[in-house]
This record gives C-alpha cells, sequence and structure tokens, in this order.
C-alpha cells in the first residue's frame, strides 16, 4: 500500500505527538499519584452504619491533623447527608479553611448519584455497595456548590450541598 | 455495468420502499426529539416550566432515546441497506428480512416510546441500575437491538453473495465499510443486550431480587462509545467515498480507507472504562490501559483528516488552479450536497480535541458528568455526524422516491446548514463554558444552594435557550426539505454519488479483506481489556441492588 510522503510526515508527527502526550498522562497518574478516584472499598449498602466513616456520628466535617480534615457524606435520593450541628439541625455548609487537605469520603444508600464540588477536581461517581473517596487540596477562598452530577431520580436537582473555604 | 451508469439507475420500487422506510421514521424522530431538545433549554433557563404536569425527566429520556438511539439507529441501517442494494445488491430473500428487521424495531421503538411517555421510564437513555423502568422499556430496547442485528446479518450475507458471484474481485468499498460497521455494532450490542437480556428484564420483572450495578454500567459502556463509533462511520463513509464523487473527483485511496475502517473496528470497543474513570470499584491500572486503547482512534482520524483534503487539493488542481490555497474557493460552496458534510468535517476538529480531553484519565475529573460533556457530543454527534446525515438525505431521499434535489430546494438547504451551525455554535460554546464553571448535566433547572458560582451557570443556560431556538427553527427547516424531496419535488432522476479509483490507482492488498484477521485482532484486545477486570468486578461484588420505582416517580 502507497503512502504519501507528505502524509507519513503528518502521521509520524501525530503519532510522536500522541506518545508524548500518553507519556506525560501516564506519569502524572502512576508516578504523581493523579489517577481518578478507583477506591476498591466495599460495603453492605442496607448496612452503611458497620462502616466507621458512615456512623451518624462520623459524618461531616472533622479534623484529624493540623491542616487535615476528613468530610464522610452518605448520598441517598435527594440528599447529602453531612451529619447535624449543634441544634442537631442537618449540615448544609461545610467550612474548610484555606489551604487544607480534605479528604472527601462518600457512599449511598440506594440509587447511584454524583459528586461534584463544583469547579473542581472533587468529582466522583458514588454507586451503590462501593465507596468512594477523593483527597485534595483547598487552595482557593471561595464559595463551591456540590452537586449530584449523575442522574438520581425526578428530584435529582435539587441535590446539592456547599463547601465554604475561607 | 458502468459505474455512472449506475449512479444514476433508480432502485426498483420495492427496494426503494424499504430504504425510504427507514428515512420517514428518522425525520420524524428528528421532529419529536428536537422539540423535546427545545423544551428542555427553555426550562434550564428557569423561565418556563413544562404545562400539564410533564417531567423534566420524561422529556430528556425521550430526547436521548429519540435522538441518540432510535434516530441514529434507522437511518444508519436503512442508508446501509441503500448502499448495499447500489453496491452488491439485495435478492428478493433479503429484502423481506430487511423487512423484518425494520418492523420488530419499530415495534420496540414504540413499546419504549409509550412506555417513557406514560411516565414509566424516567431513566434517561442510559436507564443506570438500580432505577428500574417498566419492564415493556427493556423488553423495547431488547427488539430494537435483535431488529437491528437481523439487518447486520442481512448484510453480511448480500456480501457474501456477492462475493461467491465476483470471485477474486475486491468487495465493493462502500459494502466493505458497511460491513465493518455492522460487525463493530453486533459485537458491541452484544454487551448491552446482555445486561437487557439477562440483567435488566428478568430484574424488573421480579423474577430475581437484585441487580449487580457495576456489572451493568460496565456492559453499557462497552457497548456505549462503539455507539458512537457506529453512528460516525457512516459520515466517514460519506466522506471517503460520496463526497469525492459530488465535488467532482475521484476516490483519494482505496486501501487507506479499508485500513482506516479497519483499526476504526480494532480500537472502538475495548475503551468503554474512559466513561467510567471517576467510578469506584475499578482498578485504576485498567483504566489507563484502556484510556491507551482510546486514544489510538487518533492514528485513523488523522488518516481521515489527510484524505479528505487531500482529495479537495487533487479535485481542485485537477481543475487547473494552481495557486497554494486557489483550489480551496473552487469547492462546491453552493452544492448542500458538499456544505453541510462540510460543516460537519470542521465540528469535528473542536469535537474532536474535545474528545481527547474527555478520555484523559485525570482531566476527565474536571468536566465529567458536567454539561460540557453535553456540549460535547452535540459538536460530534448532533453537528458532525447528524450534519453529514442531512448531507446524505438531500440526495438519498430523492433518489429513492424518483424526485430531484431542485435549485430552490438545495437553497433552502443552505439556509438549513447555516441555522443549524449558528445555532449549536451558541449553544455548544455556551455549555461547553458553563460545563467548566461546574454546570452539571442532566438536570432540570435548580438554583441549588444559591450564591456566586451559581448565578454565572444561569447566563449560559439562557444562551443555550436560544442557541436551542435558532436549532428548533433548522430542524423545522429541515422538516420541511424532507417532505419536499419525499412526496413533491418534480419527478427526475437524482444522481446517487459514488466516487470511483483512478484508473491508474495501486492495487489494494489481499490482507484488507480477511476477515478472521480483523475480527480476531478485534476481539483478542477486547478480551485483553477487559477480561480481568471483570472478573475483578464480579469476584468483588458488593450486596445486588433492589429495583428502586419511587425515585423515577413510579409507584
Ligand atoms: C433542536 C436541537 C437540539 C437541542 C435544542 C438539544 C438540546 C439538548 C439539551 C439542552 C440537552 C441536555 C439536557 C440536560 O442534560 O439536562 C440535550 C441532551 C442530549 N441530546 Fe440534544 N439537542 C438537540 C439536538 C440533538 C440531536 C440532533 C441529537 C442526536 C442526534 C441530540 C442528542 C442528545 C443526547 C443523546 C442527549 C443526552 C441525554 C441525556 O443526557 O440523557 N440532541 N440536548
Ligand atoms: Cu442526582
Ligand atoms: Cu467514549
Amino acid at each position: 500500500m502507497h503512502l504519501h510522503k507528505y502524509e507519513k510526515i503528518w502521521l509520524a508527527f501525530g503519532m510522536a505527538s500522541l506518545v508524548v502526550f500518553l507519556l506525560v498522562i501516564g506519569f502524572a497518574a502512576f508516578w504523581k499519584g493523579t489517577h481518578p478516584q478507583s477506591s476498591l472499598d466495599m460495603i453492605d449498602q442496607n448496612n452503611i452504619e458497620a462502616y466507621d466513616n458512615f456512623k451518624p456520628e462520623n459524618l461531616g466535617l472533622q479534623e484529624v491533623a493540623d491542616g487535615k480534615y476528613k468530610v464522610n457524606i452518605v448520598a441517598s435520593t435527594f440528599n447529602y447527608d453531612f451529619g447535624v450541628d449543634k441544634d442537631e439541625k442537618p449540615v448544609k455548609t461545610i467550612r474548610i479553611p484555606q489551604g487544607s487537605t480534605v479528604l472527601f469520603t462518600i457512599t449511598t444508600k440506594d440509587v447511584v448519584h454524583g459528586f461534584q464540588v463544583a469547579g473542581t477536581n472533587v468529582n466522583m461517581m458514588v454507586e451503590p455497595g462501593h465507596i468512594s473517596r477523593y483527597e485534595t487540596v483547598m487552595k482557593k477562598k471561595g464559595e463551591y456548590t456540590i452537586v449530584c452530577n449523575e442522574y438520581c431520580g425526578i428530584g435529582h436537582h435539587q441535590m446539592f450541598g456547599k463547601v465554604e473555604v475561607y | 455495468m458502468e459505474a455512472t451508469e449506475r449512479n444514476l439507475q433508480l432502485f426498483p420500487k420495492k427496494d426503494a420502499r424499504l430504504y425510504m422506510s427507514f428515512m420517514y421514521v428518522t425525520f420524524t424522530s428528528l421532529l419529536v426529539g428536537g422539540l423535546m431538545g427545545l423544551l428542555q433549554t427553555f426550562v434550564r433557563s428557569g423561565r418556563f416550566t413544562l404545562p400539564f404536569n410533564i417531567n423534566y425527566y420524561t422529556i430528556l429520556t425521550v430526547h436521548g432515546v429519540i435522538l441518540g438511539l432510535v434516530l441514529t439507529t434507522f437511518f444508519i441501517i436503512g442508508f446501509q441497506f441503500a448502499l448495499m442494494g447500489k453496491t452488491v445488491g439485495i435478492s428478493d430473500k433479503q429484502r423481506m428480512v430487511g423487512w423484518i428487521s425494520f418492523w420488530m424495531m419499530l415495534v420496540g421503538t414504540v413499546m419504549a416510546a409509550v412506555t417513557i411517555l406514560v411516565g414509566q421510564a424516567n431513566v434517561l437513555y442510559t436507564f443506570y441500575a438500580p432505577l428500574a423502568a417498566h419492564p415493556a422499556f427493556y423488553f423495547g430496547l431488547a427488539f430494537v437491538i435483535i431488529g437491528s442485528w437481523i439487518s447486520a446479518f442481512t448484510n453480511f450475507r448480500q456480501l457474501y453473495v456477492w462475493k461467491k458471484a465476483h470471485k477474486g474481485e475486491k468487495s465493493p468499498l462502500l459494502a466493505f465499510m458497511v460491513v465493518i460497521n455492522m460487525l463493530m455494532w453486533v459485537i458491541a450490542s452484544l454487551g448491552v443486550a446482555i445486561a437487557v437480556v439477562v440483567q435488566f428484564i428478568p430484574w424488573s420483572l421480579g423474577m430475581t431480587d437484585t441487580i449487580n450495578v457495576l456489572v451493568s454500567r460496565t456492559l453499557f459502556w462497552y457497548f456505549g462509545h462503539p455507539l458512537v463509533y457506529f453512528w460516525l462511520l457512516p459520515a466517514y463513509m460519506a466522506w471517503y467515498a460520496i463526497i469525492p464523487k459530488i465535488i467532482g473527483g475521484k476516490l483519494f485511496s482505496d486501501s487507506l480507507a479499508r485500513l482506516a475502517f479497519i483499526l476504526l473496528l480494532m480500537f472502538s470497543i475495548p475503551v468503554g472504562f474512559h466513561h467510567q474513570l471517576t467510578e469506584p470499584g475499578i482498578d485504576p491500572t485498567w483504566k489507563f490501559i484502556q484510556v491507551v486503547l482510546t486514544m489510538m482512534v487518533v492514528i485513523p482520524s488523522l488518516m481521515t483528516a489527510f484524505s479528505i483534503f487531500a482529495t479537495f487539493e487533487i479535485t481542485g488542481r485537477r481543475k487547473g488552479f494552481s495557486s497554494l490555497f486557489g483550489w480551496f474557493k473552487k469547492l462546491p460552496w453552493g452544492d448542500v450536497r458538499f456544505l453541510a458534510p462540510f460543516i460537519g468535517m470542521v465540528a469535528f476538529i473542536p469535537g474532536g480535541i474535545g474528545g481527547i480531553i474527555n478520555a484523559s484519565h485525570q482531566m476527565n475529573a474536571l468536566i465529567h458528568n458536567t454539561i460540557w460533556v453535553t456540549g460535547h457530543f452535540h459538536l460530534t454527534v448532533a453537528t458532525t455526524v447528524i450534519l453529514t446525515y442531512f448531507g446524505i438525505a438531500y440526495w438519498l431521499v430523492p433518489h429513492l422516491t424518483g424526485r430531484r434535489l431542485t435549485p430552490q430546494l438545495n437553497k433552502l438547504g443552505i439556509i438549513q446548514s447555516i441555522i443549524w451551525t449558528v445555532g449549536m455554535l451558541i449553544m455548544s460554546t455556551s455549555m461547553h463554558i458553563e460545563g467548566l464553571l461546574g454546570g452539571p448535566r442532566r438536570s432540570a433547572f435548580s438554583n441549588y444552594a444559591g450564591g456566586a458560582q451559581v448565578d454565572t451557570w444561569i447566563g449560559y443556560q439562557l444562551a443555550q435557550a436560544i442557541g436551542g431556538t435558532i436549532l428548533f427553527v433548522g430542524i423545522l427547516l429541515m422538516t420541511y426539505i424532507f417532505i419536499k424531496l419525499a412526496f413533491f419535488a418534480p419527478k427526475g432522476v437524482e444522481e446517487f454519488p459514488i466516487a470511483e479509483e483512478d484508473t491508474d490507482a495501486q492495487k489494494t492488498p489481499k490482507i484488507l479483506e480477511n476477515w478472521y484477521l480483523w475480527v480476531g485482532i478485534t476481539i483478542a484486545l477486547i478480551a485483553f481489556a477487559y477480561t480481568i477486570p471483570m472478573i475483578d468486578i464480579i469476584k468483588h461484588s458488593p450486596p445486588g441492588s433492589v429495583p428502586f420505582k419511587f425515585p423515577i416517580g413510579r409507584s
């Protein structure tokens, strides 16, 4: 089969760029640890409280060390449970100091949901029987909307929360 | 028969009737689905609520199913039947089987559509478990898939019979391409068929208590990515083998076209994890392997881009335009059969770049499930693919009905293409930007928790409603053109433009038609990319999920 000289150049250039590109994302994934959320931990979705993170008293924000936080969340149609505040009212806003390292851990009691801190890389699928987690540094001040971004039923657009980085 | 002569010879009536039936369903779907699209953009603007208590997710399900699954499949199968009929012929028996396929798909479509419209299947076109629709929805889908297989096997048979009668000859290029596309479709849709028949149907009927959610999603996306190539390959058929004829040129290279199609077959299926990058329960190393396999598509894409522009230039130079870009000006811009697909090609440049971003392992997290993704596939499917299909319909429909694309209809077609381009530019661009700002897809209007971030989204949602309105005008115009071409345009003979090879073209290597080899490699790649992760997923299964009906409003 005949390939035109320009076509050979074009394909060689294209394939070389492709190799470089794949090396870059491969390096970032395997050496810099930037794989997308891929937790392999499992849970019984009918009994999530058997898992420490999802006991009612452990939901929401917890400081684990200086500048290090955990946020545990239970998703269900059409709500995120971030625990309760001092007055036993459901928490709707998570307040985190700027520059903290935060580990989000979430599971679902029923159907598939999404969890995105909008405009950031904190973006994961939440599936029954699985635990999703993602650690990040909250570098920029501001208010971030948490949205459920996987269709979970007719109240899907009413499933949200808020993160405030101060 | 001389090729040019054959291009001008109309099909026998009974053949044309079969091919046209698929076109009627296609353009009816366009109108119905387009109306839903318009309503979606209105709702999302926040200034409009649906009348009669209609649910947003009902119309979104209709839109996704009717445009993403029905319109595309019917157009493709009808077009491919016409290509096969033209290049290798159809027997009485094959035509009859073609009708069985048509009716089966139509019955399936109607079943699914009715179930959605009565509110029993607000599950969107991806029907993710454990949301449970009424069983009739899954039965409908199964009929559509099985019906499509019947036409696939008819196409295989058509080429087989031709080959036997033409020993030693290479198969006609377009027939070869159709067979590649249908092979891909059958291999890929096996995944979704297994999910529907083995998992969803028994579960929705209550015969099994629970469903393995991650397995069902993995089977769906094993099918979901090749699905988009199934839409794209018929457009490539037109770009490679039809557009050259329309601009008055020859095929660029028969072997290169075949090679591109073979590569697309091989690298279309073992890649579904790029839709599941942010999912738990799948090893990230296997995700990365499938990302690498996904990116291999860059190679046939670059080959295609080169071939197309080389054809343009060679044709222009043969006509005597010697300056560096003089040939470009002389392309037949006033011919809608060329202009509409050409706009499609241009849209594929940003579309393809967006696709690379989406599939890039970690970059995916920024845009996954944001409205960026919707912007992406309205560029690729709803512009590149659809405008090429329109470009085909402008000659195929009159060729089938024995009418002509008049200069006046041609002009309307050009206006249609421009309207579509403008509407899509507005809608898709604002979707892309809103997505980067975090706005989610598949969502009715919501203020969420309020605040500055949400405020930035709403302006773009208004822009989408403006783009959507322009697009809907384009759909009305296209419907008008279709009705004219089908029933009212003056009688005559519209060419079925199939390009020929140059007389001095190089011989096509025999190996390109070694089906065992290419299908073998395809299956080996699938086995490589899926066996281990699939075993892992099944071995590490959580308890299954019972059907959930209340979240989608079923009681
Ligand atoms: C009038 C023209 C169109 C308009 C205004 C339109 C509008 C939209 C909008 C606003 C959405 C996103 C809704 C959401 O995520 O909440 C959407 C989704 C979608 N559109 Fe379109 N669209 C049009 C044409 C098309 C065409 C021609 C196709 C395919 C051939 C198509 C395929 C899809 C698909 C598959 C979805 C995804 C549905 C889902 O996420 O479940 N659209 N469309
Ligand atoms: Cu949701
Ligand atoms: Cu894909």
